[in-house]
């Protein structure tokens, strides 16, 4: 079942922190008649498009002009910037000189064919990067980097790093992320949305419905892990913290993550482990994946996020937003969502999950009390209406 | 007489990352003796504002930083206990954050440890938006307060005491000079800010309004 298909701002009344509504129509108040322009690869995939579809219409109902548009180019150029993406984050790639070019002539083109005649434009990610080239001179430019950056591929940082002074400010989820810059630099965490239909209020009927169509049992408690298949989300250290668990309690492990793209071998290793333990269930997900991690998380007992390195992993967050308490490791973002000892707890070892993990189970009362605490931090710090008013008090700190 | 009325406003912080980085105690206090007025808010009062219902651990980033990435939980008490309220001026503050550094590097061990993630020095730029709620009597005021936005709290009791230079904060002033109630006055300007979430303050202002007006259990 789909949410709303047009959301307003008064829909978030109900999960929003206090007073937060009104404080995002008074604080477009106070910007209003400026124009936003955010130029992203694509209108679809990925948490910044869904945040943009999202939040658009809310914005513009509000009275700040906000436009999205979109960098076209061919194939090549869509290969060429994938690998640009890649690069900038840190996996090395083969990147050529005649690969730069594309992507520098392609944003001239589109340079000359987009309305980027904004206040504040706001350029999201490496594929529309070198538009700020051909930018007016009218209007503040700032690029927004989503995900890790603090270890880009020399050469290509090299080649990026001569345009960076067109910008007025660069926009990161958190300081561990940024590259060294010369210009600017400003930090807005990445939010979710409880009204997606990830983090939607799910009925008890439906829930149970879409665990029986996952083939989760429900006589037990299970243990949660949402991620890719691959060694980078390290499922094995999660299946052996669970088998520690597992000496002292009766419960479920269930890793769920998307059909691999390169390769299944830590998939079938999963599986593996499956076949040998019968509580162990490997879930890959389908097309209906957003409201089936929505029904396992709401089903899960304790959510456990153990990634090797991450992005800024809101997973966590959508773990919390359903009153789970996350056991996660150091890395990326985890530690800015989880309040240690508060709301879940920060691992750095297969030993010490799995220490919290009985600690957990041992104390039930701990689990509501961490979970109770962990939707109220997500309430406050990471929902959408919070980011959107990041957005807005930069558009008002960068045109004032 | 009619009272002045009083004119809720929120905040939002945008935050810079400005600079340097400190991988050990040592470094944080050299960074610190350097840092600007706006960074040292940030760091300590500032928190507030970033977290307004769930208090971390420490009130204030370096001790925060120093707990989690140094493991120096010595240090850390030591730093949480620097009161940002109680030191009167930020140049106090931080002589207050340096004493206990350098004390401290004095008494420890030559090898200090060194964090995986440094300490990133951070600096907030508040914008301040009016909410469109006002109050004119204490009834409408402490309607108004159970209402508004978390960081109404922070703009009138901890930017404007701590930065702004208003003593008492906003909610002590409006009490004894629009209200002429002096007594309510000191009641909210004793109220504890160090330790604690926005929300708590909030709590913790409602209590003594309720108790004026009568209503307090």
């Amino acid at each position: 079942m789909a949410g709303p298909v047009r959301i307003t701002l008064d829909d978030y009344r109900a999960v929003a922190p206090r007073g937060a509504v009104e404080f995002v129509m008074r604080l477009a108040e106070t910007v209003r008649g400026r124009r936003l322009v955010h130029v992203t690869a694509s209108r679809y995939g990925g948490g910044i498009a869904a945040t943009l579809n999202r939040t658009l219409p809310v914005v513009n109902a509000l009275g700040v002009e906000t436009t999205w548009e979109i960098i076209v180019g061919t194939a090549e150029f869509d290969a060429s910037a994938r690998t640009l993406a890649l690069a900038l984050h840190g996996t090395e790639q083969v990147v050529t000189e005649a690969m730069l070019e594309r992507l520098h002539a392609t944003c001239v083109d589109n340079a000359a064919r987009l309305p980027l005649d904004g206040d504040l434009v706001m350029i999201h990610g490496s594929a529309p990067f070198l538009l700020v080239d051909r930018r007016p001179d009218a209007g503040r430019w700032a690029w927004r980097g989503h995900g890790d950056m603090s270890a880009p591929q020399a050469q290509v940082w090299a080649f990026l790093r001569r345009f960076l002074p067109r910008y007025d400010a660069a926009v990161l989820s958190r300081p561990s992320f940024a590259p060294p810059l010369p210009i600017p630099r400003f930090l807005i965490a990445p939010s979710v949305d409880p009204l997606a239909d990830r983090n939607r209020d799910m009925s008890r009927v439906e829930q149970a419905q879409r665990l029986d169509r996952l083939a989760v049992p429900r006589d037990k408690p299970y243990l949660l892990q949402v991620g890719d298949f691959t060694r980078m989300q390290d499922p094995q250290g999660v299946i052996n913290a669970y088998r520690h668990v597992k000496k002292r309690h009766d419960v479920r492990l269930v890793l769920a993550g998307p059909e691999p793209i390169a390769g299944t071998t830590v998939l079938d290793e999963v599986r593996e482990a499956a076949q040998a333990d019968p509580d162990v269930i490997p879930i890959v997900l389908g097309a209906d994946r957003d409201a089936d991690l929505n029904a396992l998380e709401r089903g899960a007992t304790i959510v456990v996020q153990k990634p090797l390195r991450a992005d800024f992993a809101l997973d966590v967050a959508c773990a919390m937003w359903k009153g789970k308490p996350v056991i996660g490791s150091p890395v990326g973002g985890i530690p800015d969502q989880i309040v240690n000892h508060a709301t879940g707890f920060v691992v750095n070892t297969v030993e010490g999950a799995a220490f919290r993990l009985r600690h957990l189970l041992n104390s039930p009362e701990l689990i509501g009390r961490l979970g109770a605490a962990a939707r109220e931090t997500v309430r406050h710090r990471f929902l959408i209406t919070r980011e959107l008013a990041d957005h807005l008090g930069l558009l008002a700190h960068l045109t004032k | 007489m009619t009272p002045i009325p009083f004119v809720f406003h929120g905040c939002l912080a945008v935050q810079e990352l400005v600079g340097p980085e400190a991988g050990d105690a040592r470094a944080l206090l050299e960074a610190l003796a350097h840092a600007s007025d706006e960074t040292l808010f940030t760091h300590t009062a500032g928190t507030m504002l970033r977290r307004p219902v769930q208090a971390d651990v420490y009130p204030n980033d370096f001790a925060m930083w120093v707990a989690t990435e140094l493991g120096d939980r010595t240090l850390a008490e030591r730093l949480a206990m620097v009161d940002v309220f109680d030191a009167g001026s930020l140049d106090a503050l931080r002589a207050n954050l340096v004493a206990v550094l350098e004390e401290h590097l004095h008494r420890g061990p030559a090898a200090a440890p060194v964090a995986a993630e440094p300490f990133v020095f951070l600096r907030t730029h508040v914008v301040p938006v009016p909410l469109g709620v006002a109050a004119r009597s204490l009834r409408e005021f402490r309607d108004g307060l159970a209402e508004v936005h978390a960081s109404a709290l922070f703009y009138h009791v901890v930017e404007a005491r701590y930065r702004l230079g208003r003593d008492r904060g906003d909610f002590a002033d409006w009490a004894e000079h629009g209200l002429g109630r002096p007594d309510l006055a000191a009641r909210l300007a004793r109220i504890d800010a160090h330790v604690g979430s926005l929300e708590r303050l909030r709590d913790r202002c409602l209590t003594v309004l309720d108790d004026a007006l009568g209503t307090g259990s």
